[in-house]
Order: C-alpha cells, then sequence, then structure tokens
C-alpha cells in the first residue's frame, strides 16, 4: 500500500493550481458563465500550450501516454476554481469515446488536433425523456444511399455550442449507433438551455443532416455498449472536477468560521458551527479517500461497476451537502452573486444528474448487489 | 496511490481467515451475536473470550505490532489491520479491548521497564484481562474533572471514591485505574494511573444493567483500597499525559467496519429470501434503496480504515488524531443506522429480540439497542466532533467554565 501522489502528480497538481488562479479568478469565472460562447478561447490555447490535452492519449496519436489518474489531477484543480472550460467535453468524454470507438483513421485524423486545441467536442446523447437507459434514445440515423439522414433532437448537449465535431447517439437498423457530426453541416440547430450551472448545456436539433458511413463511430449498434466502456473513467473525472469543488466550499466555510465574529468571539468557536464542519470534513475527506480507492481500481483494470457507482453517488450527496452547510455558516452574504460559494452551490446541483443521477446509481449497485 | 497487498499480507490473511472460520464454530450459544455483550453479559461469553484469547496468545496475535523485547514481533501495521480486518468480519473475541487494545499501548508509552517486563506478557499470552477506571458520576466528557483520590501511605497508595460504567468490571481480574495522587490539585493536574487486581479488599461492585437488562457495565466503588506503590504506572503525576496517548492510540477501525460489511451481508440474503405481501423484500424499492445506503457507507468506512492504516505507516500523526475521531463517529453512526435500516425492513419481526422468531438470530434487534451506546461511550460523538474542529480545522476553542 502507498497512498501518495508521485512527485510528477504532485508538480501536475501545483502547476495547474498556479496557471487556474491566475488565468481565471472567481471574477473571470463569472463574466465566462454570462457570456454566449461560456469558455475562454485564448485560455483554452494556453492550455493546449501547456500539454493539457495530450496525458493520457497514446504516444502513437501524440500523446504522452499517462495513466488516466493525471487528468482527473487537472480536473480536481478546475473544480477547485470552478474554471469553465470544454476539456470534459472534449478530452475527457470525447477522447475516450474516439480511443474506445474509433477507427484508427478518425484517431489519426482528430486526437493531434484535440491535442493541438483546435478541436472542440461534445457529446449530444441526452434527449427528451431525459433517461440513462438505451429506451431514452429515439433520434434517428436512416440509411440513405451511402449513408445516413440523421433525424430527432438532444437535449443537455454540454459545450455543443462550441463544438467543431458533435458525438450524437442515433439509432440504426443494428441499434444505438455513435456518429461524429460536423457542427457546420446543414439542418443542425443549436440553443443554450438556462441551467443552474450557468454552463453550455445546449439543445440541438438535427433534420435531415447527412452523414456518411465514415462518421460513425465503431460499427453500427455498437453506440451504448462504448458509452458504456468509457463511463467509469469519465465519472472518475467528474467526480475529481466534483470533489475539488467540494473541498473549496469547505475551506470557504473554515476560513469564514474563523474570521466572522459574532456576540465578541469568532463564530467558529460556537460548537453548532463546530460540529458543522465536523461533519462537513469528515464527509469529504472519507469520500476523497474513497475516490482515491476507486481511482486505483480503474488503473488496476479491476472490475469496479459497483463502486464507481457507489462513488458517483456519494459524491453526488456530498457535494450537496458540504455547500449546503458552507452557505449556512457564511449567513446572508454567502447566497449573494459577488461572494463565491454560491458557485459552488449551484455546480453541486448541476453535477449531480451528470452521468447518471444517484437513483440511477443506486438501481445500478442494487443490481450487482444481486437485488 | 496504490491500495494492493503483498503476497506476504495476502498470505496472512488467509491464515487468519482459516483459524477465525474454524474457530468460531465453537462459539457457545451464550456468545450470542458478540460484541461487547457476547464477551461481559454471560460467563459462558467471557470463558469462550478467554479461550481465544489464549490461542491468540499462542500465535503471537495480540502482541504482534508491540516492540519486541516485550513478547511483540515488530509486525507491519498493514498485517496488524488485516488482522482487526479479518477478526472484525467473524465478529471473534479473543482480544481483550482493555488490557490488549488501551493499557499495552498505555504500559509500552509510560510504564517503568520493570512494569513492562511484569505486565505486558501476561497481556500478549492472553492471561490478563482488564477492566477500565475512567469515568466517575461527575466525570464523563470532562474526565479531567475526576475526584477518586489515591494519596501514598507508606508503601502503598490508599484509594477512595467511585467510577462508573465500568464496562466488564465484574469479569476482569485488574483494572487500570485514573486517579487523583494529589488530593489538592485540579483539572488534569496532579492525576496518576494504577494497575490494580479487582478482588482487593474494600472494592465492591454494583451492576449497572443495560436497557435490554443485560449486565455489562458496573458501578466500582473504592473505600480504602491499598494499592502497593510498585503499581503506579510510569512516574507520578503524569496520569494525564498517558490518559491522552490511551485515547490517542486508535487502531485503524477496519474491524468495526469489515463487521458492517458482514452485517451486510446477512441482511442482503435475509432481504432476498423472505417474501412479504408475496413480494421479495430485494424487490421492494425503500429496501433496495437503503441496502445501497449501506453498502456505499461501508465501502466509504473500509476506505477511511486503509486511510488510518497508511497514516500510522507512514507517520502521518497530525492527520492520525482527526482520522481516528472521523473513523469512530463514522463506524458507531453506520452501526446505529445498519441496525435501524434492518430493523425497518424486517417490519413486525424488527422488535422480536433473540428467538426462533428472530431473523438473523435477533442480531440487528440487539444492534438497535446497544449500538446506541457506541456513539457515546469511548468519547461522545460530540467530543469528537469538538476534536475534529480543533485539531483537524484549527478552529477556536471558547473559554467554558472551568
Amino acid at each position: 500500500m502507498d497512498l501518495t501522489y508521485t512527485t510528477e502528480q504532485a508538480m501536475l497538481r501545483k502547476s495547474a493550481a498556479e496557471f487556474i488562479s491566475k488565468e481565471c479568478p472567481f471574477d473571470s469565472v463569472k463574466e465566462i458563465e454570462e457570456s454566449e460562447e461560456g469558455y475562454s478561447a485564448s485560455t483554452w490555447k494556453k492550455m493546449a500550450k501547456l500539454g493539457w490535452m495530450e496525458l493520457y492519449f497514446p504516444e502513437k496519436y501524440g500523446g504522452l501516454g499517462d495513466p488516466f489518474v493525471n487528468i482527473t489531477i487537472l480536473m480536481e484543480e478546475m473544480g477547485k476554481r470552478a474554471f469553465p472550460s470544454p476539456f470534459f467535453s472534449t478530452v475527457i468524454m470525447g477522447g475516450l469515446i474516439l480511443l474506445e470507438g474509433g477507427s484508427e483513421e478518425q484517431k489519426k485524423k482528430l486526437i493531434p488536433k484535440l491535442i493541438s486545441g483546435s478541436l472542440i467536442l461534445a457529446l449530444a446523447h441526452h434527449e427528451e425523456d431525459a433517461g440513462y437507459s438505451p429506451s431514452s434514445i429515439s433520434a434517428r440515423a436512416v440509411s440513405f444511399e451511402n449513408g445516413y439522414r440523421l433525424i430527432g433532437s438532444k437535449l443537455f448537449a454540454m459545450d455543443a455550442n462550441i463544438a467543431v465535431f458533435l458525438i450524437v447517439s442515433a439509432l440504426t437498423d443494428e441499434g444505438i449507433s455513435l456518429f461524429l457530426v460536423d457542427s457546420a453541416k446543414q439542418g443542425i440547430e443549436c440553443r443554450k438551455m438556462p441551467t443552474i450551472g450557468k454552463d453550455n448545456t445546449c439543445a440541438v436539433t438535427f433534420k435531415d443532416v447527412h452523414l456518411t458511413k465514415d462518421d460513425m463511430i465503431g460499427r453500427p449498434g455498437d453506440g451504448w455498449l462504448i458509452l458504456e466502456k468509457v463511463m467509469p473513467r469519465a465519472i472518475l473525472a467528474k467526480c475529481a472536477e466534483m470533489l475539488g469543488g467540494c473541498e473549496t466550499a469547505l475551506k470557504m466555510a473554515i476560513t469564514y468560521a474563523k474570521q466572522r465574529v459574532q456576540y465578541g468571539v469568532p463564530i467558529g468557536g460556537f460548537q453548532v458551527i463546530q460540529h458543522y464542519l465536523a461533519d462537513m470534513k469528515t464527509a469529504f475527506d472519507t469520500t476523497l479517500y474513497y475516490y482515491h480507492r476507486v481511482a486505483w481500481m480503474i488503473e488496476e483494470g479491476l472490475e469496479c461497476t459497483r463502486e464507481i457507482s457507489a462513488l458517483k453517488a456519494r459524491v453526488n450527496k456530498v457535494y450537496k451537502h458540504v455547500t449546503d452547510r458552507s452557505i449556512q455558516i457564511h449567513g446572508g452574504i454567502g447566497t449573494t452573486r459577488e461572494f463565491n460559494v454560491g458557485l459552488f452551490y449551484r455546480r453541486a446541483k448541476s453535477s449531480e444528474s451528470m452521468l447518471g443521477d444517484s437513483e440511477y446509481h443506486y438501481e445500478r449497485i442494487a443490481e450487482q448487489l444481486g437485488l | 496511490m496504490d491500495f494492493s497487498l503483498t503476497v506476504k499480507e495476502k498470505a496472512k490473511k488467509e491464515e487468519f481467515e482459516a483459524f477465525f472460520r474454524e474457530e468460531m464454530k465453537n462459539a457457545p450459544p451464550e456468545y450470542g451475536n458478540g460484541g461487547l455483550e457476547g464477551i461481559y453479559a454471560e460467563p459462558e461469553g467471557f470463558a469462550f473470550h478467554q479461550s481465544m484469547a489464549r490461542k491468540l496468545g499462542e500465535r503471537g496475535w495480540i502482541s504482534m505490532a508491540w516492540p519486541e523485547e516485550y513478547g511483540g514481533r515488530n509486525a507491519s501495521i498493514m498485517e496488524q489491520v488485516i488482522f482487526d480486518e479479518v477478526r472484525g468480519y467473524y465478529n471473534a473475541p479473543g482480544i481483550d479491548p482493555f488490557a490488549a487494545d488501551m493499557f499495552a499501548p498505555t504500559l509500552i508509552a509510560g510504564a517503568t521497564e520493570e512494569q513492562k517486563k511484569r505486565l505486558l506478557p501476561p497481556i500478549a499470552r492472553g492471561e490478563a484481562f482488564y477492566c477500565q477506571g475512567w469515568s466517575e458520576p461527575d466525570a464523563g466528557s470532562d474526565l479531567a474533572s475526576l475526584t477518586t483520590t489515591a494519596i501514598r501511605d507508606g508503601s502503598d497508595y490508599v484509594v477512595n471514591g467511585q467510577k462508573t460504567w465500568t464496562t466488564g468490571g465484574h469479569r476482569a481480574e485488574y483494572m487500570f485505574l485514573l486517579a487523583r495522587t494529589d488530593a489538592e490539585s485540579e483539572r488534569s493536574r496532579g492525576l496518576s494511573v494504577f494497575h490494580l487486581r479487582m478482588d482487593l479488599p474494600g472494592i465492591r461492585i454494583r451492576p449497572l444493567n443495560y436497557m435490554d437488562g443485560k449486565h455489562l457495565y458496573n458501578e466500582v466503588f473504592f473505600d480504602n483500597v491499598r494499592i502497593p506503590a510498585s503499581d503506579l504506572i510510569g512516574e507520578k503525576g503524569n496520569g494525564w499525559a498517558l490518559t491522552r496517548q490511551t485515547m490517542n492510540f486508535e487502531r485503524s477501525g477496519a474491524g468495526g467496519f469489515s463487521g458492517s460489511k458482514r452485517v451486510l451481508e446477512e441482511i442482503i440474503d435475509f432481504a432476498r429470501n423472505t417474501k412479504r405481501d408475496g413480494q421479495s423484500i430485494a424487490k421492494d424499492p425503500g429496501s433496495r434503496r437503503k441496502i445501497v445506503e449501506m453498502f456505499i457507507d461501508s465501502e466509504v468506512g473500509q476506505t477511511l480504515a486503509y486511510q488510518i492504516a497508511w497514516m500510522q505507516q507512514s507517520g502521518n500523526n497530525s492527520g492520525l488524531i482527526t482520522a481516528a475521531s472521523q473513523s469512530k463517529l463514522f463506524s458507531s453512526e453506520l452501526a446505529l443506522r445498519m441496525a435501524d435500516y434492518a430493523t425497518e425492513m424486517m417490519g413486525l419481526y424488527g422488535q422480536v429480540e433473540t428467538s426462533a422468531w428472530s431473523p438473523l438470530n435477533g442480531s440487528m434487534v440487539e444492534l438497535y439497542q446497544f449500538g446506541k451506546s457506541g456513539t457515546i461511550y469511548a468519547g461522545s460523538n460530540e467530543i469528537q466532533r469538538n476534536l475534529i474542529a480543533w485539531t483537524g480545522l484549527g478552529l477556536p476553542r471558547l473559554k467554558t467554565g472551568k
């Protein structure tokens, strides 16, 4: 057993922390939240220059071949600063799907572009039904001459408004298939949905969009399988980001409790506040330790269907708990847009339903336990 | 990050498992569902505890992590954690909660050489059983306010006063006592630790029965009890420092979490094999949700135990104090929640104590009652939260009356 990060990983964390703090302080986060693009193109280019996009991709596609865990360190640091960027959509979700299901040609063509920062990807998967099972997909890719015609509506498609390519799930004769769709194609309409996360959640409609057979990722009917396969790593990365946010909300509450004086003493001296904070710290610490264990299982290639679901459900619960108590400890100031803890309170809710909400993951665990 | 066990550690785990699986077949019915109740409530349970202790002693498993000069093997923290985990899973007695888990580390930390050589080997052999003389009627969470005195008289100390919540005081042969050796002293000053026999003249024991009627706790009265001065542990007046060290000596809690894991397996088994209103309980949405919540919590708890082991192994002492409090909080509240959930799932049967009618041998209705003490003893959960706030978060400690 060795429950430490390597020196190299610690350095990566430190440089990420410094870069994001300088590049995107909370005021900039709020500006980005209010912008149409929902990200900073200039920061995105700098991230590419720092080599953040290339970390876990195999060397033959221009990557560094690092363990996946290294990229979750970046996610954690981004989460700590509520940093808005299409990193998760592009590098994690898009990258993992390409690696898992993409043809050699697709990988060789797209991954180097992704690494250079000139390619933003977005997954357009959920629909009006908003479920997490195959039955929730009704978009269709109808065979037509030598390709397909894509018809359907997607919701909750993160970063679709800025993506160069959309990865779209749609029904073909063989079942659910994935397609790589150039966002500039005719018949695509994209609007942002107003969300509590003030992020790039989009609604996208496809009206007779023409696709070729080469636009498919993986074999016909393999779409669901590919998504299932990338899910553990995607969830791990999302949890890293959420835990980062949770840590900041906790730290803000501790700092405030030491500074804020009422009745002539710092409020952190009152046992009610101390017990809130002790519970928040325990909830956060224990979840972080569990996250490390699940990350290790994934890295080792161990079977961890139950554990990854347990992690997401636990992080969902703890992130909401910690941000709720953090605002409570801050009192009125915590509820304002000017103050920053609200950034995390809102994100706790918006990330809760991403990659499966708690109920979905509870049910997965129940099945795994033979219930 | 690497959570894996070495080949040697895996082999140890198998060895421990084989032992406990076999030995637990000999548990008498009076040992019931184990725990402190299993050990102390009935004489047969205590006899089983004693015989297991001797078997563990023969194998060197009580003292595995002690220094070699006192009968230990300098085993790794991981080996100790694996042992605790396996023993917890099998709900096995034999590690005396007071002798092996509390007094031995105190002795190692602060006794004289002569005392270490005299008192540690019988504990290591599984032959010495202790109770704890800390709490008093007016000194609970505020232990430093205790008033029992031990005043020097010739070659003896003479003890007067009263201790309470003395778990197993009616079974143990020995006690470790915290008393005031300077009658004029206040709070944490002027306290000393003693080793004493429970059959000394002037000691009177009165049962303090638990809500279910079982006899685990006692009140112990001292009326001019003479203890030889050679049984004052370490230095006179150093009792508070020693006691703080004992409080801080926490095992990983691995046993508690693996015990929860075993309980969960039994609950799952119950849910899958029991029908109510024509439907399997395992298919009831409310029950599924409860079981999954318990699964997640026991997974998280088990990982906390590993983290504590790692902190011990890597010498992260500041982190350890907080993590030990977190483990106590988490495990005691989890146990109680499991008992509540399980008895809820059992419906009307959730009230039935050990009998032909009781699911899981009545262990859950028992845990529902005795588990309530777990959030109070060994430093109430409120005290643990204070400790996390003060030591883990650096929050200010406001002035109190004393």
